[in-house]
């Protein structure tokens, strides 16, 4: 009995995680590893603290994303290898942009961003075939294109990074400094965070509303740069000269991109529901997830809003406090962040503790998006204060 | 009255009411949405503003319900405080059961409620029930429980947990936004508000200098919290700072006094403003040596407590030196003397005025009127004013030192409007060869001449009659000669329209064509005109074709430009002023505190689900049979999975046992 008592209690035990690692999970550690020593060693000098300190952060989350959600990998390296690429071929020469090919057409930020915008229509477009049709092959190839549209709008960002410095090292920052670059970001982020869903649950039928959304915000930065030239790169007005931008604004916009997918989950919820009454063999009734697993999706994604919108309330309080004299000034953005904040807050304990679900909260979710959307552009276009310079 | 008869203290149901979660989500709402109200109606404006946006009846209900300072009106207060007592309750009561359920590992269920889970399964074991026990705790210790065995006289109970931080989470969440609002109160102006309705403090709403502002509109330097803003001209220094209140401020001394030695702007190569810099000295009578500090925006000076900020810019009083060129009659030019903010008085044909400087500019990088767009340079210094007549009629111009380049030629431009919310309209004054307003002067000078008017009357009739039919008749040569003269007259008089109006009257409708005629020979006896300048400044001059025509244009419209003066910028001492905000929070970092708690709280409540598991081993029927249950109030979803992937896990490993015992 005892030999197999031991024998039973071996087979109790679980393989650690570590044993669980395919081999390329270790060369995607080692390539990180490799590559932030390399920064150190090659430009160390040049780092500051802050900007060490995020490489020494960045690269084990990273390692920990791309182990966590393998496709992320693929995204990142090919992100990276087209961004190192476009920097190469710039040298010190901005004007290679019009020169060299591979800049002209494809990679310059310019092209990138169009690529991009021209992809999440595509994808758009073949999302709803593929729903409609029900036809899998097309959606998944409306997947692709997301994937690599997402891949074109980081690699515009990183190159127009490069390019603002290229102007003039004075001139050079971060793109997330005006409503053009904060849209190609929004879209991005978008279109990550539902590609991180539509691997988990792997359900391909929610991008077609989804990347409405997108394909809004890629509407408006076409518009933005054939309309107003939103997209030849400005230097920075003095207020935002500084290093709390880096993080205020990515943060927020995961937020409104979190908000943005919960909210068109919360269509496709609705639309379900409906359909399964009037339509119960309709595409809509089919092909969509369960309303348990979208009403889930909602909540997973409110909830990973509210978490970064918390943060980047925080941390742009921080910043005002650093640059307009306290960290707190019922300027509307800042207010209108905090009407998000208690919105969703109330959506969060209706849904968790009065335990309500399904409609309701899936109009909520959309509301929550009118609101959004509103703290997003129509502070910057109707109400005038501190963030003014994020004018249209 | 008897409060032991009823079933519950009022206490209780007041911690009932305050505690609940519809008050708790109304409260959210709420606050959401009269917040929106700050936002729409700008707030803290000089109520004058508001008077006129709201006609006066509007303007005092608006005042009554404090909508020009909503945030700190005493109802949002009131919601606010409200918020804060029902969270605290909340937490209150919450805590304990929260707390202890973290320990608890609801080690007594039974058999029949493990089967009534939601999650549940039933296995069959060979090996005894201790030693089933035994593997499932560690089975449960390697996919991260924390598991307990525990004896009960008929069967074996392996309680196990996961997560229980969760509730941590909650009270740090929860902690975190009583934390936050203590902070908020803190440095928040209701101990203000409060002197105020007691009438301790009293708002001033003249504009007065520091040192005629009454007591009771003062504040000692050891006040608290604060958040007030000053302007100081470079080389000037400040000891108080105005705390903006409503339609007025309260003067605020601080236990030390500012200096601003130097104000700057660091510019883009594209000319854009890069960065205003102020260098700043600060006396403190507890220091024996000042304290020099050079701050810009998002880099404020942080001492003792107190913040300082570069938060504006002005002109703090340039000094202007200019000419006066006049316009309206002949004369020469004369020098005159002024200070930005300042006004100072000149007589003119049209009676005394007084010329008011508003502003100076050192560099104008925009585009170059009349252009827009995106072509941006810098258009070098400028000046604003108002020129106020004697009925106290007032025009503002503004003008540029500098001529501007436009298609190849040199203007010197000027502005004028009839008040703030208009546009400019520009005069262009060619510059002449030497790159000054001269020539052009001279020009004009020259049309107010009765006798080089007459003589270029008298030249153009000549040049047009010649060899026509009305040469040798004297009476026609006078009358054309008087109309070229009554022309030239209305052209610097009144400009183009003069002209236009003057042919008008005078030329009957039925012989139209003959408007072309006259307007030509005007240009040609302006050109004449123009000749006589020209010999003034001596046959040497060389003259640029085009600088007549754009002459003329700007003669053209000068009668419009309404002052009796071209006042030409020759040199300045320019003075800025910077305007600080200095602040104090002592609550800063309970609400930094506060923050952290939040963050925490909420990731923790987030991505640490609480998560139990059960297994109930006991022997009946010779084998031993395992219930299998778990629970969680988070994510059931993703514990379905997890669940599922244990049951499965079990299995296999039971199927091993039982294989073992060779069943
Ligand atoms: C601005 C104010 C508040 C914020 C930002 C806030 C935030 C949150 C968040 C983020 C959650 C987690 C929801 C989830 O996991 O889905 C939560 C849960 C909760 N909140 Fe609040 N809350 C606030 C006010 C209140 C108040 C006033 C109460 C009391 C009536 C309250 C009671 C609760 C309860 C009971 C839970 C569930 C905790 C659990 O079961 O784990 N909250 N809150």
């Amino acid at each position: 009995m005892s030999v197999s008592q031991d024998v039973m209690l071996d087979g109790f035990a679980k393989r650690p995680f570590l044993k669980t690692l395919s081999p390329f999970d270790w060369v995607w550690a080692a390539l990180l590893i490799g590559g932030a020593a390399f920064v150190l060693y090659r430009y160390g000098a040049l780092l500051d603290g802050y900007e060490i300190a995020i490489l020494l952060g960045v690269t084990p989350l990273f390692i920990a994303l791309g182990w966590h959600w393998k496709p992320a990998r693929a995204l990142l390296l090919s992100v990276a290898a087209l961004s190192l690429l476009a920097v190469t071929l710039y040298g010190a020469d901005l004007a290679a942009a019009e020169k060299n090919f591979f800049l002209k057409f494809l990679i310059s930020s310019q092209s990138a961003i169009m690529w991009m915008s021209a992809l999440f229509v595509m994808a758009t477009f073949a999302y709803f075939a593929g729903l409609f049709m029900r036809s899998d092959f097309t959606t998944r190839v409306a997947g692709i294109l997301t994937w690599s549209a997402a891949a074109m709008g980081l690699v515009g960002l990183f190159v127009r990074w490069r390019e603002s410095y290229l102007i003039h090292i004075d001139v050079g920052h971060i793109p997330v400094s005006n409503l053009y670059e904060v849209f190609i970001l929004f879209s991005v982020i978008t279109a990550l965070l539902y590609l991180y869903y539509e691997g988990r649950y792997n359900t391909r039928s929610l991008g077609a509303f989804v990347l409405l959304v997108i394909s809004a915000a890629v509407g408006f930065v076409l518009w933005y740069t054939f309309g107003r030239e939103a997209h030849v790169i400005q230097p920075l007005v003095p207020a935002l000269k500084s290093y709390w931008m880096k993080i205020h604004v990515p943060a927020n916009f995961i937020g409104y991109g979190a908000f943005s997918l919960a909210a068109m989950v919360g269509v496709a919820y609705l639309l379900r529901a409906r359909a399964e009454r009037l339509r119960p063999h309709g595409a809509l009734a089919t092909r969509l997830p369960s309303l348990e697993i979208m009403d889930d999706v909602m909540y997973k994604s409110i909830a990973l809003g509210f978490f970064f919108f918390t943060l980047a309330t925080i941390l742009g309080a921080l910043w005002a406090a650093e640059a307009w004299g306290g960290y707190w000034s019922w300027d509307p953005k800042e207010t209108w962040a905090l009407i998000i904040l208690l919105n969703y807050a109330a959506w969060l304990h209706m849904r968790l503790t009065k335990g309500w679900r399904g409609a309701p909260m899936a109009w909520w979710a959309v509301v929550g998006l009118l609101v959004t959307t509103f703290a997003f552009l129509g502070v910057n276009i109707f109400l005038s204060g501190l963030h003014s310079y994020g004018a249209l | 009255m008897n409060t032991r008869a009823q079933p519950r203290s009022t206490g209780a149901i007041l911690l009932e009411f305050l505690g609940s979660m519809n008050l708790a989500i109304t409260l959210l709402v709420v606050i959401a949405v009269s917040s929106v109200i700050g936002t729409v109606l700008k707030q803290n404006e000089p109520y004058q503003n508001y008077i006129i946006k709201f006609g006066s009846f509007w303007f005092e209900v608006y005042k009554a319900l404090g909508l020009y300072d909503v945030y700190s009106a005493p109802w949002f207060l009131f919601i606010m405080g409200f918020l804060l007592v029902s969270t605290s309750v909340c937490v209150y009561r919450n805590a304990p059961s929260m707390l202890r359920d973290m320990k608890n590992f609801r080690d007594n269920v039974t058999a029949k409620s493990l089967q009534n889970f939601h999650l549940t399964a039933t296995f069959n074991a060979a090996s005894a029930p201790s030693d089933v026990a035994l593997a499932l705790q560690r089975y449960f210790n390697s996919h991260g429980y924390r598991a307990r065995v525990k004896q009960h006289d008929d069967h074996v109970l392996v309680a196990a947990m996961k997560g229980r931080a969760n509730r941590l989470g909650y009270l740090f969440a929860h902690v975190a936004i009583v934390v936050i609002c203590i902070g908020g109160l803190l440095d928040g102006n209701v101990p203000l508000k409060l002197d105020e309705a007691r009438g301790k403090v009293k708002v001033e709403t003249r504009v007065l200098p520091v040192s005629q502002v009454p007591a009771i509109s003062r504040l000692p330097a050891g006040n608290a919290s604060f958040r007030g803003v000053v302007n100081i001209p470079e080389g000037s220094t400040a000891k108080f700072i105005e705390l903006r209140l409503r339609d007025g401020y309260l003067l605020q001394e601080l236990p030390f006094a500012v200096e601003v030695k130097d104000f700057r702007i660091e510019h883009y190569p594209g000319g854009q403003p890069k960065s205003f810099e102020s260098d700043l000295v600060i006396y403190d009578p507890e220091q024996d040596a000042p304290l020099a500090r050079t701050i810009s925006v998002n880099h404020p000076l942080l001492y003792k407590g107190y913040a300082v900020y570069q938060a504006n810019f002005g002109d703090g009083g340039s000094k202007l030196t200019l000419r006066a060129w006049p316009l309206t009659a002949q004369g020469t030019a004369r020098e005159v003397r002024g200070v930005v903010n300042d006004s100072v008085k000149l007589d003119s044909p049209q009676g005394p005025l007084t010329l008011e400087f508003s502003d100076f500019k050192l560099y104008n990088v925009k585009p170059a009127p009349p252009e827009s767009g995106k072509k941006f340079r810098d258009l070098g210094p400028s000046f604003v004013f108002k020129v106020r007549n004697a009925d106290g009629i007032a025009l503002e111009y503004e003008n540029f030192m500098q001529p501007v380049e436009q298609n190849g030629r040199l203007f010197f431009i000027s502005g004028v409007r009839e008040s703030i919310n208009e546009e400019y309209s520009y005069v262009h004054i060619p510059a002449d060869a030497q790159g000054g307003v001269e020539r052009f002067m001279r020009f004009l000078a020259a049309l107010r001449d009765r006798q080089i008017l007459q003589d270029a009357a008298v030249q153009v009739t000549q040049l047009s009659l010649q060899g026509g039919a009305g040469e040798n008749n004297p009476k026609i040569r006078k009358a054309m000669a008087d109309i070229m003269q009554r022309l030239l007259e209305r052209f610097g008089e009144e400009g183009f329209e003069g002209v236009v109006s003057y042919l008008r009257a005078n030329i009957p409708p039925d012989r139209q064509q003959a408007v072309q005629t006259y307007a030509d020979l005007l240009q040609e006896a302006l050109r004449i005109v123009y000749g006589k300048v020209l010999a003034q400044e001596g046959a040497a001059q060389q003259d640029s074709p085009q600088f007549f025509e754009d002459a003329l244009n700007a003669l053209g419209v000068m009668p419009q430009y309404g002052a009796p003066y071209y006042l030409q910028l020759t040199d300045f001492e320019h003075v800025q002023f910077s305007g600080l905000q200095i602040t104090r929070a002592p609550g800063k970092n309970v609400v930094y505190l506060g923050f952290a708690l939040l963050l925490v709280g909420v990731f923790i409540m987030f991505y640490v689900p609480h998560r139990r598991l059960w297994a109930l081993a006991s022997r009946d029927a010779g084998a031993t049979r395992v219930i299998f249950a778990g629970s969680s109030q988070r994510d059931r979803l993703g514990f379905a999975k997890e669940f599922d992937a244990l049951r499965q896990g079990l299995e296999a490993r039971f199927r091993h046992d039982n294989a073992d015992a060779g069943m």
